[in-house]
């Protein structure tokens, strides 16, 4: 690149690094104060975007509507993140952190859902800020001079952020809160404002983000969990809870994005490399090679790991002899259901069995074995990707089958590896980028994983094709799977899992070494999500990237707390209900991610410690 | 002024106080005795709101605290100074300070950082220093300057002596009694006898999360028997 093209490549990234810094500051004073890990931010962003498209529409397109547009959409979301935390979040702040993960990404598909029934599924382009539409030459090119403003407005945010945290009443206390906000409360502050306060100024952040943006971006429906993921990658890197580490963060992975597009393809070696298809992952990359140097970020501090709100799990017990035998009826009757249901409900069944198989190995890990996974569809789609490869280039589907659960666990030796080292809301990021590597890998590897059509023809072989046939292969090897799992948990190796979920210091001392025990169990989870993604494939005859995305990850997380966390059966339970909820509701109403979100948030604030929690207290009388 | 009836208090499953009862009136400094893991913090964190009690009364100037939150607890003039201090290591003294800061209260001193730093001329010499950078009896006085800002008319002081070098001691106890010479309640909780003696008017002796025994610190001092049973080591 010439030095002109360097420099205006910079600039670019220094632009887009205001947009990414607001929300990500926004993000990381809500995690600072309340330690919710708020995914619904991207969200709030999202709105901010839209309503700023129409303010400005509706205003006209003149200075005074533009900037009041986009100062009235950023209140407004303030207002909403206020008026969500006062309705939802504050009932939630006792519940695990999981629980609060959940609540907030249905609001995610509640929010997402009234967009689309607001604006419509189009993508809307903003105007031109006026005053700003001209371009100024900057060495001998071309350079918006919109973005020249946006780059004056990260330091700007950044500056009156710092004044208000150091030279107000209320900053001190924010600050106060953030390090001991129990002790603060002891002190007479109280507590539910602040984190109000703090919520709508966050949410305030996030949506002038999304509102400064329209001239350059257009407001989409997606712009929601991209940003997310986005933000997430940048407090990580810059610190959780730190406001100029997540500044710093931004401006780094913006311009390392920015030349990735400026630099393009590249021959070397006679290999064609392509660098603006890295910049998907490049931050992910940035995210990992900084979380393993530096685990708790660039400008964070060890102890925000460390202050995370420790919840004691229930000890894990045997099955009881009723709940055996209901498991048996239950599985005499899915072995005669081909006898006695349609196609649909066969089709519908086998699905369920699928995404048991699949939460209850990311059940494994995320209970028994502590580890907070954000990315487990990684290792479905490794599975379902590897299957349908096997099958296309090398074996029978016989072989194909067993083939992609072994890619999977490949996967998973290799990403575990850096994710054992971490914990907490560290580790879910860094399993977040995995996936998203993985994800992006299969989206643009045109050549060998068919991109974003994906892989079609991957049909099952001619004995396995009938729909009962299949059916069974489904119920045979997900309860075998689902069964092992549940075995290794009562096996020497489930209780080492255990107790260094509980006290890694003490599980050492007793001569556990805890990293390659959860290694372990990370390689082993991969393996049956891979099974469940290679059966998932064949039952499909075709699969596209989506199996590797974000939302299949989510899902799991869905299924998985709303069983319930404590009990062995809840992730099949939870499983069962997500996918009948997802396939019925689907078929009924055109706003099925918001009726999917309400009737998460409903069970979430009736049962916080899942369906399958609630029963077992109501039938089980065990203490609360 | 402060008064505790029957208090049964629990950690998830483990009770760890029994129809637990006292009583400090306006002025008088009360002090909780008893071994490691009697029960001392647990009865202070409770008065205060930070561990939910399973049945029993705490009021203050008749006022029932039982159901209320720590901030409102606190609001109403009660102070509280943590064992483990807890200060704000990311904030300056002065910081600290405005934390703990509280309007004006009828009855009760009035403190202002200048007033405090009078009381702890060291913290006046370090305004700027961040509280993670202090020493162990640095932020001892700052705990109870920060707690002092909310202007209490009774503080709870969970062993305050602890794990300070001898002359510091000497500093605390002074302190604590120029505290009552306001005429600020005290309820403390203290394994150091020695110490009790020189700040107490009174001594309530707990031990399994039962007060075993009352009496005025002259009382005490001529009962053997009970410091044998209860308190030695
Ligand atoms: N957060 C907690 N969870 C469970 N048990 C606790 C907790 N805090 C204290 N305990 C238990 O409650 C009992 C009383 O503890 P407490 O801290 O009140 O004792 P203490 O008299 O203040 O002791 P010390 O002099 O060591 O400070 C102890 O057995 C202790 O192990
Ligand atoms: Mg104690």
């Amino acid at each position: 690149m010439s030095s002109s093209a360097i420099a205006i490549q910079f600039l670019n990234g220094l632009a887009s690094a205001s947009s990414l810094f607001l929300v990500a500051a926004g993000l990381s004073l809500i995690f600072g104060v309340t330690r919710i890990v708020n995914f619904a931010h991207g969200s709030l962003y999202m709105l901010g975007a839209y309503m700023a498209y129409s303010l400005v529409e509706y205003f006209g397109r003149t200075p005074l509507g533009f900037w009041g547009g986009v100062m009235i959409a950023g209140l407004a979301a303030g207002l909403i993140g206020a008026v969500l935390e006062i309705v939802l979040l504050r009932r939630l702040y006792q519940a695990p952190e999981l629980l609060q993960l959940l609540a907030t990404f249905a609001l995610v598909l509640v929010i997402k859902d009234f967009a689309l029934w607001v604006w419509g599924p189009e993508d809307l382009l903003g105007p031109r800020a006026p005053g700003f539409d001209q371009a100024v030459a900057i060495a001998g090119r071309a350079f918006p001079e919109f973005d020249l403003l946006l780059i004056a407005i990260g330091p700007v945010v950044l500056g009156l952020l710092w004044l208000l945290l150091t030279r107000t009443r209320w900053g001190t206390l924010v600050r106060a809160a953030t390090e001991d906000r129990e002790m603060a409360g002891a002190l007479g502050v109280n507590q539910a404002w602040l984190f109000t306060g703090v919520f709508a100024l966050g949410s305030l952040l996030a949506g002038i983000g999304g509102a400064i943006n329209i001239p350059r971006e257009p407001a989409t429906l997606g712009m929601d969990l991209s940003i997310i993921s986005d933000v997430f990658v940048v407090v990580v890197v810059g610190g959780m809870g730190s406001i100029p580490g997540a500044f710093l963060a931004a401006l780094l992975i913006s311009v390392i994005k920015a030349f990735c597009i400026g630099i393009g393809e590249v021959h070397a070696f006679g290999i064609d490399f392509s660098f603006s298809k890295l910049t998907l992952v490049v931050e992910f990359i940035v995210m990992a090679i900084v979380l393993v140097i530096r685990p708790w970020g660039l400008l964070g501090r060890p102890s925000a790991v460390a202050r995370g709100p420790g919840t004691v799990e229930d000890p894990l017990r045997a099955p009881p002899r009723p709940l055996l035998a209901f498991g048996a009826a239950m599985l005499a009757i899915l072995v005669l259901m081909p006898l006695l249901s349609d196609a649909y409900t066969l089709v519908l069944l086998g699905d369920i069995l699928v995404f048991a198989l699949f939460s209850v190995s990311l059940h494994f890990i995320i209970g028994p074995a502590g580890m907070h996974s954000f990315g487990h569809a990684a290792y479905f789609g490794l599975g379902a990707y590897g299957a349908a490869l096997a099958l296309k280039h090398l074996m029978p589907m016989e072989a194909a089958l067993f083939a992609g659960p072994l890619a999977a666990a490949l996967g998973a030796l290799l990403f575990g590896w850096f994710c054992v080292r971490l914990s907490g809301v560290y580790l879910a990021m860094l399993t977040l980028a995995f996936a998203q590597i993985t994800w992006s890998i299969v989206f643009q590897w045109d050549t060998f994983t068919g991109g974003s059509n994906g892989l079609v023809d991957v049909w099952p072989a001619a004995w396995l094709g009938s729909k009962t046939a299949y059916y069974y292969l489904t119920l045979a090897l997900a309860t075998a799977g689902i069964l092992l799992l549940w075995r290794m948990l009562y096996a020497p190796f489930g209780y080492a899992l255990r107790a260094g979920r509980d006290s890694p210091l003490r599980a050492d001392a007793i001569g556990i070494d805890v990293r390659r025990t959860q290694w372990a169990g990370f390689v082993l989870a991969g393996l049956f999500a891979g099974l469940a993604g290679a059966v998932y494939a064949f039952s499909k005859g075709s699969i596209s990237p989506e199996v590797v995305a974000i939302p299949r990850s989510v899902d799991g997380l869905v299924m998985v707390l709303l069983g319930g966390i404590q009990t062995l059966t809840g992730p099949v339970a939870g499983a069962a209900v997500f996918t009948w909820l997802q396939d019925t509701i689907a078929r009924n109403t055109d706003f099925w991610r918001a009726t999917l979100g309400m009737i998460i948030l409903v069970l979430v604030l009736a049962f916080p410690r899942g369906v399958t929690g609630m029963l077992r207290r109501r039938f089980m009388r065990e203490p609360a | 002024m402060l008064s505790v009836r029957r208090l049964n208090a629990a950690y998830g499953r483990a009770q760890i106080l029994f129809d637990l009862g006292l009583e400090a009136s306006k002025g008088e400094v009360v002090v909780l005795l008893g071994r490691n893991g009697a029960g001392k913090s647990t009865t202070l964190k409770t008065i205060m709101g930070l561990v939910r009690p399973l049945s029993g009364e705490v009021a203050m100037e008749g006022r029932m605290l039982t159901s209320m939150k720590p901030y409102q607890i606190a609001r109403l003039g009660l102070g509280y100074v943590p064992e483990e201090r807890r200060i704000f290591t990311d904030l300056n003294v002065m910081e600290n300070l405005e934390v703990g800061r509280q309007p004006r209260r009828e009855g009760a001193p009035h403190w202002t950082p200048e007033r405090l730093f009078e009381l702890f001329p060291n913290l006046g010499r370090m305004q700027d220093r961040l509280g993670g950078r202090m020493s162990g009896g640095e932020q001892q006085m700052l705990t109870i300057a920060r707690t002092l800002m909310g202007n209490p008319a009774a503080i709870l002081l969970d062993e305050p002596s602890e794990g300070l070098a001898p002359v510091i001691v000497e500093q605390m106890a002074a302190t604590i009694r120029s505290l009552k010479r306001e005429g600020l309640t005290v309820l403390l909780s203290e394994q150091n006898l020695h110490f009790a003696h020189v700040v107490a008017d009174r001594a309530y002796i707990i031990e399994k999360g039962q007060i075993r025994y009352t009496g005025t610190m002259a009382e005490l001092e001529s009962n053997a028997a009970v410091r044998e049973q209860y308190l030695s080591v």
